[in-house]
C-alpha cells in the first residue's frame, strides 16, 4: 500500500506547488494590475489618509489636497479645486467612489504608488518623511482655457473647443460646455451629498459630466474639406487652381440630390470652380465631387492619416482616453459625395479636428497629442518629462502649404470666417456647419491655426445644435483662443 | 485484519524528541505574541495589552498539551503539533487583529471565543489520546462511522435545524450558535472509508479487462458489480451539491472519498472513473441551476463589473483579491492591511486577510507550514504497519490538504470560490475541534509507529527474535 500513498503525497505537494505558483502570479505579478482595476475602490476610500499630489495648471495648483483634521487626530486630507468649472473635464474629480479626468488615469502617480515612485517612496521611508503623491503639470494654457470657455459661456450654447500645439502636440486648451464644479461633489465630511450632488449631474439633461472635447463624435461638416482637399492634391494630383464641377445642384444614381449651401446655393455660378475658391466660400457639390473622384478609399485612408479610424486597442489616450473618429470607407456615389463635406458617415471629435489643423499648420506631420507636460516628485525633482512624438506624416510639407494657403482665404474677407481674422496677424480657417438630421439644429464648426506662416496654436470648436453657421457662431471664439497665444 | 504490510525500510526511528518540540512550541508562542505586537504597533502605536493574556492563555494550553503529550504518546511526532499549534497561532492573532481594526477597540477585541475553542479543541485532543491506545478499534465501527457521516452531513438538511446562508446550507443552529457538522463529518467519512476500503480492496482492484491504445495499457477496467461503492459514493456527493448547494463540502468529501480509493486498490481508473462522472455531474447542475451559473461566472469573469456589481456577484472575491494584490510579496505588516473591510475576513477569508497583512513571503510559510503537516501525515501512514491505520493516516492527511486547496483555490481562481473553513486559521468552534481531533488522531498513530515494539525476553534459547 506504501506506492499508492507515496503517490498521493505527490499529488499533494502538486496541489500545493499549484497554491503556490498561482500566489506568485497574483501577489507578485498581477498584484499592481489589480490594484489599478477600476473596480478597486480602495484607491480612492483609503487614499484619503494619505498627501495626494496637486494637478498643475501654469504654476497654478488647480488640484489639491488640504489636510482638514482636527488637531491629534489622524490626518484627512480632502480634495479641492480652483480655477472653477471650466478645468473640470479635464482635471476631473477624485471622489469618494470613483474618479474622473487627469485624476483618473494619473491616479496612481498622484497617490504615489507608482513604480516610478517606488526609489523616492523608499528614501522616505527610511528618513521618516511623510509620503507625498507627485505633482502632475499639465499643457494647459490658462489664458487660452479661459478664453474658449468664457466664449462658450457669453454663448450660452453647449459644444467644445480643442487648441494644440502644432510643432508638439501639446493640448493648449481643452474646453467642454457644460461643466460642472468638483468641490460639489467631493467632499468627504458629507459623502452623502457629494454623491447626490454626482447623480443629479448624472441625471442632468444637458450632460454636464461628459466630456465633449474627447469623448463625443459630432459630425465636422465642411471643416472635413480639408482632409478632402489634402486627399484631392495628394491622390489626384490637384492645385489650388485645380476645378472640379460645382453644379448648384448635384444629382447622383440613387440617393438624394445634394445642393449647395452657400450664400445663393452657388459656387460659381454653377461652373467648375477652383479648388482655392472652392474651401474659400465652402462649396458642398464641387467636393462631392472630388471625393467621387478620388474614391471612398483614398478618402478614408487620408483621414487615417490625420487620424481617424484608430484601430482597437489603439485609440488616442491623452493620457483620457479619447474616443475614436470615424471616415469609414464608401462606395455608393451619394454617401461619397456627403462624406468628402463631412457629412454622412463621417464623425470626429473635436480634439481630431484639432489634429486636422495641427498637421496642416505643422508641416503635415501629426503630433501625437498630450495633457501631461511633466510630473515632478514632492521637491520638484522630474520623474517622467513628455516628449513630443510624430504620430504620422499625414500629407508632404508642400501639400500642406497648398493647403494652408488656401484656409487663410477663409479668413479673408471674401471667405466664410472672417470672424476669425486678427488684426495683423495671419489666420488660417476653414468654417462647418453640419446638417444633423431631425429638428435639432446644425452644428457649426471652425478648424484653424496662427499665425498662418508660424503657426503656435491650432484649435477647432464646435457649437453643438448652434442653429447657425460655423463663421457666425465658431469662428469668434476660435479668434479669442488664437489671441491668447499670438498676441 | 492486523496484515502486516512488507515494507518495514519505511519504519520510522523509535526516537522522541520532546524537546525538540518543546524549543519549537516556545518559538510558535513567540510568533503568536509578536504577531499580536506588530499589530498593536500598527493599529494604535502601541503594544496591546491583549497580548500578555492571550499570549499567556494559548502559551499555557500550548505547554499543557505538550506535557500531556510526553505522559500519554511520548514517541508521537515531534513536528505534528508544533505546526498545529503555530497554524492555530496565527489564526488567534489574526482574528484578534480583524476584530481589533473592525471595532476600532483594540483592548476589547474579542479572540476569547477562539481561544475557548483551542482549549476545548485541545482537551478533545489529549482526551483521544488518552482513550484510544489502539486506532484499530475504530476499524469495528464501519458502519457505525458511515451513519455518522451521513447524518453530519443531512443536519443542516433538517427543516427547523439547518441553517442557510449565503447561497449555501451549511450549518445547523443550537442554542443560538451555528455549527458546522460536516466539519465532523468529514473525519467520520474517512474512518468508514478506511476500515470499508481495506476489507474491499482485493475485489475492488480485480481487472474486469484493460482499455489498450495500441500496444499500450491506458487503465483497467472494475468489474462491473464492483461499482456500487463508487455509485454510491457519487449519488452521495451529487445530492449533497444540489441539496445543500454546498460545492466545497461535496467537493472536499468526494475528493477524499477518490483518494482513499486510489491508496486502497491502487487504480487509477477509479480516480479517472470518479473525475469524469464528478465532471459529468457538475456540468449537467450548471446546466440545470442558476446558482452553478452564478459561481462559473464569478470564476471566469470575476472582475467584470456586471458579474461584480450582482447580488452574490463576485465583489467579496475581487475584494479578497485586491487585498492579496495590496499586500503584495512582503505584505503590509499585521495589522497594516485593510483585510477587515471584507465580509467573512476572519473565517472564509482568512487566508485573503493573511495574505494582505503578511505577503506573499508569510502566505508561503504558512503553505509551507500546513504541507509539513500533510507530509507527516503521509509519513506515519508509510510507518504504520497495519493497513487500516495507513489508510487512516493518509485519509485524515489528504483531508486536510485538500481542504486547503478548496479554499485557497477559489481564493486565487484555480477552481470556483466555494465557502469553506480553512483547518487551524479560521474563525469557528467545529472547525477548530475537527482540526485537534484531526492531529490527535496523528498523534496517536504516530506514537504507535514509533513506539519500539516490546522486547521479547531474551532466553539463551535458540530462538532469535529479530526487531522489525
Amino acid at each position: 500500500m506504501n506506492t499508492p500513498i507515496r503517490r498521493l503525497s505527490v499529488f499533494a505537494m502538486l496541489l500545493f506547488g499549484a497554491l503556490m505558483l498561482q500566489l506568485t502570479w497574483i501577489q507578485g505579478f498581477q498584484a499592481e494590475a489589480i490594484r489599478e482595476d477600476p473596480l478597486n475602490s480602495r484607491q480612492y476610500t483609503e487614499r484619503l489618509t494619505e498627501q495626494r499630489g496637486p494637478i498643475v495648471i501654469g504654476d497654478e495648483n488647480v488640484a489639491f489636497s488640504t489636510d482638514i483634521s482636527e488637531e491629534d487626530e489622524p490626518a484627512r486630507f480632502q480634495r479641492e479645486y480652483a480655477g472653477g468649472t471650466m478645468y473640470t473635464p479635464v482635471v476631473g474629480s477624485f471622489r469618494s467612489y470613483g474618479a474622473s479626468g487627469i485624476e483618473y488615469t494619473e491616479n496612481a502617480l498622484l497617490d504615489g504608488s507608482d513604480d516610478r515612485l517606488a526609489v523616492r517612496n523608499f528614501r522616505d521611508m527610511i528618513t521618516g518623511r511623510e509620503p507625498e503623491g507627485a505633482r502632475v503639470e499639465l499643457t494647459i494654457d490658462p489664458a487660452v482655457q479661459e478664453a474658449g470657455f468664457k466664449g462658450f459661456e457669453q454663448l450660452g450654447m453647449n459644444g467644445a473647443a480643442v487648441a494644440i500645439e502644432p510643432d508638439t502636440g501639446a493640448i493648449l486648451g481643452s474646453v467642454s460646455y457644460p461643466s460642472y464644479d468638483a468641490n460639489d461633489v467631493v467632499s468627504i465630511t458629507d459623502i452623502t451629498e457629494a454623491g447626490e450632488n454626482y447623480v443629479a449631474l448624472e441625471n442632468q439633461e444637458d450632460q454636464p459630466l461628459l466630456n465633449r472635447a474627447l469623448r463625443e463624435r459630432y459630425a465636422p461638416g465642411s471643416t472635413f474639406k480639408i482632409v478632402t482637399a489634402a486627399a484631392a492634391i495628394e491622390h489626384l494630383d490637384a492645385g489650388p487652381d485645380s476645378t472640379q464641377d460645382a453644379p448648384d445642384n448635384l444629382s447622383f444614381n440613387s440617393g438624394p440630390n445634394l445642393p449647395n449651401a452657400t450664400p445663393g446655393g452657388t459656387c460659381n455660378g454653377g461652373s467648375p470652380d477652383t479648388l482655392a475658391h472652392s474651401i474659400q466660400i465652402s462649396c458642398n457639390t464641387s467636393f462631392a465631387n472630388w471625393a467621387i473622384e478620388m474614391g471612398g478609399e483614398a478618402l478614408s485612408e487620408q483621414a487615417t492619416a490625420f487620424g481617424f479610424n484608430p484601430e482597437e486597442g489603439e485609440e488616442f489616450n491623452v493620457p483620457l482616453n479619447v474616443i475614436p473618429s470615424l471616415a469609414p470607407v464608401e462606395s455608393e456615389d451619394s454617401i461619397l459625395g456627403r462624406a468628402g463635406i463631412g457629412q454622412s458617415n463621417v464623425e470626429s471629435t473635436p480634439l481630431q479636428m484639432a489634429m486636422v489643423a495641427a498637421g496642416v499648420a505643422n508641416s503635415g506631420e501629426v503630433m501625437h497629442p498630450y495633457l501631461v507636460d511633466s510630473v515632478r516628485d514632492a521637491d520638484r525633482s522630474v520623474v517622467t518629462q513628455t516628449s513630443p512624438e510624430v504620430y504620422s506624416q499625414a500629407t508632404s510639407a508642400s501639400t500642406a502649404s497648398m493647403l494652408k494657403d488656401m484656409m487663410v482665404l477663409v479668413t479673408g474677407p471674401d471667405g466664410s470666417g472672417p470672424n476669425a481674422a486678427i488684426p495683423g496677424v495671419d489666420v488660417a480657417g476653414k468654417t462647418g456647419t453640419a446638417e444633423t438630421g431631425g429638428e435639432l439644429g446644425t452644428h457649426n464648426w471652425f478648424i484653424g491655426f496662427a499665425p498662418a506662416d508660424d503657426p503656435e496654436i491650432a484649435v477647432a470648436v464646435v457649437i453643438e445644435h448652434g442653429g447657425g453657421s460655423g463663421g457666425s457662431l465658431a469662428a469668434p471664439i476660435a479668434r479669442q483662443m488664437m489671441e491668447a497665444v499670438v498676441l | 485484519m492486523s496484515t502486516t504490510a512488507p515494507e518495514a525500510p519505511t519504519a520510522l526511528p523509535p526516537i522522541q524528541r520532546r524537546n525538540a518540540e518543546l524549543v519549537l512550541i516556545g518559538i510558535t508562542i513567540v510568533i503568536t505574541m509578536s504577531a499580536m505586537a506588530v499589530s498593536g504597533l500598527n493599529l494604535n502605536g502601541s503594544i496591546p495589552g491583549a497580548m500578555w493574556g492571550y499570549g499567556l492563555i494559548f502559551g499555557a494550553l500550548a505547554l499543557a498539551t505538550h506535557v500531556a503529550l510526553r505522559f500519554i504518546a511520548p514517541y508521537a511526532d515531534p513536528l505534528i503539533l508544533p505546526c498545529a499549534l503555530f497554524l492555530n497561532g496565527i489564526g488567534v492573532a489574526m482574528i484578534w487583529r480583524l476584530d481589533a481594526a473592525d471595532s476600532g477597540d483594540i483592548e476589547h477585541a474579542g479572540v476569547g471565543m477562539q481561544l475557548i475553542w483551542t482549549a476545548v479543541g485541545m482537551v478533545m485532543c489529549i482526551a483521544l489520546l488518552f482513550f484510544l491506545k489502539e486506532p484499530r478499534v475504530l476499524q469495528r465501527y464501519t458502519y457505525i462511522s458511515a451513519l455518522a457521516a451521513l447524518i453530519l452531513i443531512a443536519l443542516p438538511m433538517v427543516p427547523g435545524l439547518g441553517v442557510s446562508e449565503f447561497g449555501a446550507r451549511r450549518w445547523i443552529g443550537i442554542a443560538g450558535r451555528t455549527l458546522q457538522p460536516s466539519e465532523f463529518a468529514k473525519i467520520a467519512l474517512v474512518i468508514f472509508l478506511a476500515s470499508y476500503l481495506v476489507t474491499k480492496r482485493q475485489v475492488l482492484s480485480l481487472a474486469a479487462r484493460q482499455i489498450k491504445i495500441g500496444r499500450f495499457k491506458v487503465m483497467d477496467l472494475p468489474r462491473a458489480r464492483d461499482f456500487m461503492p463508487m455509485v454510491v459514493g457519487w449519488v452521495a456527493a451529487i445530492g449533497l451539491l444540489v441539496i445543500t448547494k454546498d460545492l466545497g463540502t461535496s467537493l472536499l468529501l468526494f475528493g477524499t472519498f477518490l483518494a482513499m480509493l486510489y491508496v486502497a486498490t491502487q487504480r487509477s481508473s477509479w480516480v479517472i472513473i470518479g473525475v469524469s462522472v464528478f465532471l459529468g455531474a457538475a456540468a449537467l447542475a450548471f446546466q440545470i441551476f442558476w446558482h452553478f451559473r452564478q459561481r462559473v461566472d464569478i470564476w471566469f469573469y470575476a472582475f467584470d463589473p456586471e458579474v461584480y456589481g450582482r447580488l452574490g456577484g463576485s465583489e467579496q472575491l475581487v475584494k479578497g483579491q485586491i487585498g492579496m494584490a495590496y499586500g503584495g510579496v512582503f505584505g503590509t505588516g499585521m495589522g497594516g492591511g485593510q483585510a477587515h473591510r471584507i465580509f467573512a475576513a476572519d473565517s472564509d477569508f482568512i487566508l485573503a486577510s493573511l495574505g494582505e497583512d503578511l505577503g506573499l513571503t508569510g502566505l508561503m510559510a504558512i503553505l509551507l507550514v500546513i504541507f509539513l503537516l500533510v507530509q507527516r501525515g503521509m509519513r506515519i501512514a508509510l510507518a504504520s504497519r497495519e493497513l487500516f491505520v495507513k489508510m487512516l493516516a493518509s485519509g485524515l492527511a489528504f483531508v486536510m490538504c485538500f481542504q486547503v486547496f478548496v479554499v485557497l483555490g477559489g481564493l486565487t481562481r484555480i477552481i470556483p470560490l466555494t465557502g469553506m473553513t480553512t483547518p487551524f486559521l479560521a474563525a469557528g468552534g467545529s472547525a477548530l475541534m475537527s482540526s485537534w481531533l484531526m492531529i490527535g488522531l496523528l498523534l496517536r498513530m504516530s506514537d504507535n509507529a514509533r513506539r519500539p515494539a516490546p522486547q521479547a525476553i531474551q532466553d539463551e534459547g535458540a530462538t532469535q527474535v529479530i526487531r522489525r
